[in-house]
């Protein structure tokens, strides 16, 4: 599963520098108000990898995401995409908010919602030509809801909305992907269609980053993961971080010990 | 009914109020479209609100009553209106109804103050006359029947608020064309509009800016009871016609038309039917048609119901 | 001013005594009934109740004068606005419930159109030959002026009669507006406390309508809780800041305006409330600008300092906002290099950030430790026996 991945690893290692990493953070601190959303977060995002953002509720996670499009209140710390500040390589990060964020009732159709991840090629005044359809069109049908074009949004179930958000995010041909919990609340297919096309995207040598809550699954879909409460707790490859000590350190005593006992037989089982 | 609209002096009494009216419904739906749609149906509640207070002090320093120096002072002062607003609902983190709530009661009473304290009172400016405005008075004498529409010298004598409010509308109906995308996108998805790097920030302001325009010509013509109605009434009832938003705005066009037109015509006409001597509100009467139509939405529009209210 | 004087001690007339009690009462009232609708975050339905009262108030003329009577009598004109407002209310109501309409719209909604139709009733009013001396837009800005006994009277009474049921239902209505969920959970019905909460505002309101106005008269609902709101965190305290900057507002108002005849009665209320509110949102010392502006200022100094003190211990290269900040401490000198405190501070400050490092390790890891700000010392968020048991486990390595 994991062996493009691996391969362009490699070849990275070899030649660090030969490319900027898709996302780095270094000593960010966000705060809205009193208390800081995260502190000091050091971070940073492997090429073609792909990356779970792992916490306890409110832990900041949306907020590393929104700091990284650039709408959180930074207090210190500073961002590089691609090495560069976001503004010059806007076009090559692909945003997918949190499911909850949008008026599901608002006039539009499933395929207008696409259409609007081709902003960058419209512009502002340019007109929807057959091509941008056909384009759409095919997007939708990667995420598996072109039968659903015509549809109002708000008609849809949450995993169908959560696939359409996605497409969007195709139709931006981005080379990093940053999503919001693309798996929350979603049925076990959707499940399955969300992470067959991320693992597409990977293959096709694009970085996804995505705030993920389910532990159980965590090691199935990602090669990378990063802990953060607040702060960074542990970051790295997928099997060497995600240890019960790392875990208990994000969760405290959020987690119940026995849960995390659980998740790592769990594990275990599944390995032998 | 038909002799009325064939006679000179529906040309001279009632079409350019009809006009004038349909123009500024027209105005101030386009962007009430898109307000309705971020939750913000009140902005033109707030605004028209505020307009008072920016007339007064335009008066105050200019000394007249003339249409350039108000008109610009009421725009500013509806832009300094959401500017407050938004700061206060960033500062104090409340919600936005309680931000704007605050900010245009003290400024209309701040207006009506001026205006009881400086003696302008006489001036043909008054409470009254800016919520009622003066739909009625807005005649074309110069008329004397349909073909006064080709006439160059008759048409001179048009009412000044008809081609102004023309051009506002049309100035109004273009930027929405030119800038429908950005404005929908970010009116759906913020902060999606905020990843692609749209600024999201300058688009809610040009929306807010757009509509206090539309409200400012409407109001000077036609008081300010249509402008709220016509922010809200006609855009809440497309919005449970169609689920598709260039519909919608077809829809809103539509409606606000209807009202201003029938409205216009039933205050005129109305009473005598009923055997009343007199004509009642023109302005009024267009905001309870708009309402009318908004109940038989709600009652019946094919798409009244959400995807949360499934009652 | 001596005029005002008296007006502010009741010296001014029995009439304008019992106005401004009434409007201090009603201010106090509309304090704390606004409150609860700001809390819900359902503040503007009041402007649309409000407006509502206008068909209302000419409907009620129109059939008074119908009857024979002359039409001016306040009760029935304020229980003809009740009972329009009511209906207003339950449009916004209706629309919010049951269409894909959000509240504000159906508050925009049912202002505009019940305001208009109450317009188009005035002016069939102005025809009649009695109509002209109503004084009927005395309803729109409010008037004090030639009040007569019974109706002061009347707002008087008005204003302690809201104020008591205020009190009366601040427990479950406080409940509900904090969490709806959990005071269904006991047992209080949501949808009665709800209406009552909306019966208040109507009440409010119509009490206010000859003093405040119905332009103005949800300036009162609104802006004494959202001044409020920057004092305390609260909700008992809050409710009483509220009630007390309305009823102030409410009090000095009408003495002002009976004071000053052409000083017009609502507006003035209005921006006395408007006042006070721009000094709260300044100087409140919970909330207010001046005091979060200077925390987060603190707090980005704070953490320079730290960041500065860390990378001292560590010798590793300052940023260029912690050299300013250690440098106006005193902590380093000019050449950057570390002086005598800014070695024993930063010696210090890793100390705390090993301990912390440690605390967050710890198998039972608390609030107390995941809340860190990342620049207070571990000695405010644990106990002493903590910080041993940590320290004993560092010398341990
Ligand atoms: N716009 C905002 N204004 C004020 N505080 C905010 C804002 N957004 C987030 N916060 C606060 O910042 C902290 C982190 O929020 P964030 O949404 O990033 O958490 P999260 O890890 O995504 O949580 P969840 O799992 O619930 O989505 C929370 O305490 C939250 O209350
Ligand atoms: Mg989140």
């Amino acid at each position: 599963m994991t062996a493009t991945a691996t391969a362009r690893e490699g070849v990275f290692a070899s030649d660090p520098d030969s490319r900027p990493g898709p996302l780095v953070v270094s000593g960010l601190t966000v705060s809205y108000g009193r208390a800081p959303a995260l502190i000091g977060v050091d971070l940073a995002i492997a090429p073609g990898s792909m990356t779970a953002i792992v916490g306890p509720n409110g832990a900041g996670k949306s907020t590393l995401l929104k700091a990284v499009i650039g709408v959180a209140p930074v207090v210190a710390g500073d961002i590089r995409v691609f090495g560069e500040t976001l503004a010059r390589v806007r076009d090559r990060v692909a945003y997918v908010p949190q499911r909850a964020s949008v008026d599901w009732d608002f006039p539009a159709r499933v395929i207008d919602v696409v259409t609007m991840g081709l902003y960058r090629e419209l512009g502002p005044f340019g007109f929807v030509r057959r091509r941008h359809r056909e384009a759409a069109m095919a997007h939708l049908d990667r995420v598996g809801m072109a039968d659903f074009a015509q549809r109002q949004i708000g008609q849809l179930s949450g995993g169908q909305q959560q696939r359409v958000f996605l497409a969007r995010a195709l139709a931006q041909k981005a080379d990093l992907y940053l999503l919001d919990e693309p798996l929350a609340g979603v049925d076990a297919a959707t499940e399955r269609a969300v992470v067959a096309v991320l693992h597409g995207l990977r293959a096709e040598g694009a970085c996804i980053v995505a705030v993920h809550h389910d532990l159980a699954t965590l090691r199935d879909y990602f090669d990378h993961v990063a802990l953060i409460n607040r702060r960074l707790v542990a970051q790295g490859p997928t099997a060497e971080t995600l240890t019960a000590e790392n875990l208990q350190r994000t969760y405290g005593g959020l987690l119940a010990g026995t849960q995390i006992g659980r998740i790592e037989i769990a594990y275990a089982a599944r390995e032998r | 009914m038909l002799d009325e609209i064939f006679s000179p002096q529906f040309v001279q009494l009632s079409l350019p109020p009809i006009l004038i009216g349909a123009l500024a419904a027209i105005a101030c739906a386009l962007p009430g479209n898109f307000l309705v749609l971020r939750r913000q149906a009140l902005i033109g509640d707030a605004i028209s609100h505020v307009v008072l207070p920016g007339i007064v002090v335009a008066f105050l320093l200019t000394g007249r009553v003339s249409t350039w120096p108000m008109m610009i002072g009421a725009t500013v002062a509806a832009l300094v209106a959401a500017i407050l607003i938004e700061a206060i609902r960033r500062v104090g983190r409340m919600e936005p109804g309680a931000a704007m709530g605050v900010v245009f009661t003290a400024l209309f009473a701040f207006g009506v103050l001026l205006l009881e304290q400086s003696g302008s009172r006489n001036v043909h400016l008054d409470v009254e006359h800016a919520l009622y405005g003066n739909l009625e008075s807005l005649i074309w004498l110069d008329a004397n029947g349909w073909g006064s529409l080709f006439d160059a010298r008759a048409l001179a004598g048009l009412p000044p608020e008809l081609p102004r409010l023309a051009i506002v509308a049309a100035l109004i109906a273009t930027a929405t064309a030119l800038f429908w995308r950005p404005l929908a996108i970010s009116t759906f998805d913020e902060s999606y509009a905020q990843s692609i790097g749209l600024p999201t920030r300058l688009i809610a302001f040009a929306l807010v800016a757009a509509a206090a325009v539309a409200a400012v010509a409407a109001f000077e013509a036609v008081g300010s009871i249509i402008v709220i109605a016509m922010f809200v009434c006609p855009p809440a009832a497309a919005r449970l016609m169609t689920d598709r938003l260039g519909a919608q705005v077809a829809w809103s066009l539509l409606f606000a038309v209807i009202s201003a037109v029938a409205g216009y015509v039933i205050a005129g006409y109305g009473p005598l039917w009923f055997g009343l001597p007199d004509a009642v509100s023109a302005a009024g009467m267009i905001a309870t048609i708009s309402g009318v139509i908004l109940a038989a939405a709600c009652l019946w529009g094919p798409r009244r119901l959400g995807a949360g209210s499934a009652a | 001013m001596d005029a005002f004087l008296a007006a502010l001690t009741l010296r001014a007339g029995y009439n304008a005594a019992l106005v401004a009690i009434g409007a201090g009462l009603l201010g106090f009232a509309a304090g704390l009934v606004g409150n609860f609708l700001f809390l819900r975050k359902r503040s503007l339905v009041g402007d649309a109740i409000a407006h509502a009262t206008l068909p209302g108030v000419a409907l009620a003329f129109l059939v008074m004068v119908a009857l024979g009577g002359d039409g001016r009598n306040l009760a029935g004109l304020l229980a003809g606005s009740a009972a329009t407002a009511g209906i207003g209310l339950l449009a916004v109501d209706w629309i919010a419930r049951r269409t894909r309409l959000t509240e504000d719209a159906a508050i925009g909604a049912v202002l505009s159109a019940f305001f208009g139709f109450g317009v188009v009733l005035m002016t069939v009013i102005q025809t009649l030959p009695r109509g002209r001396q109503a004084g009927l837009e005395s309803f729109l800005l409010g008037s004090t002026a030639g009040m007569l006994y019974l109706d002061a009277l009347i707002i008087a009474g008005g204003g302690a009669l809201c104020v008591s049921l205020a009190l009366l239902l601040r427990r479950p209505m406080t409940m509900v507006s904090f969490d709806p969920g959990y005071a269904q959970s006991r047992g209080i019905d949501l949808r009665a406390i709800d209406l009552a909460m909306m019966g208040l505002v109507m009440a409010v309101t119509v009490v206010g309508l000859k003093l405040v106005g119905l332009v103005l008269i949800v300036a009162l609902l609104i802006i004494p809780p959202a001044a409020a709101r920057f004092w305390t965190d609260r909700s008992e305290r809050m409710l009483w800041i509220a009630g007390a900057i309305g009823a102030a507002s409410g009090y000095v108002g009408a003495a002002l305006s009976a004071s000053a005849p052409d000083l017009p009665t609502g507006p003035v209320i209005v921006l006395l409330c408007f006042a006070l509110f721009c000094v709260s949102l300044l100087l409140a010392p919970e909330r207010g600008l001046l005091a979060t502006a200077l925390r987060r200022r603190a707090y980005a100094r704070a953490l320079a300092r730290r960041d500065g003190l860390l990378a001292l211990a560590s010798r590793r290269n300052l940023s260029q906002t912690a050299r300013r900040v250690l440098l106006a401490d005193g902590l380093i000198g000019a050449n950057g290099a570390a002086t005598p405190s800014g070695v024993r501070e930063a010696a210090l400050a890793a100390r705390d950030e090993r301990r912390w490092e440690l605390a967050r390790t710890l198998r039972d890891a608390d609030p107390a430790i995941a809340a860190h700000d990342g620049v207070s010392p571990v000695e405010k968020a644990l106990t002493a026996d903590m910080i041993a048991e940590i320290d004993r486990r560092l010398a341990e390595g």
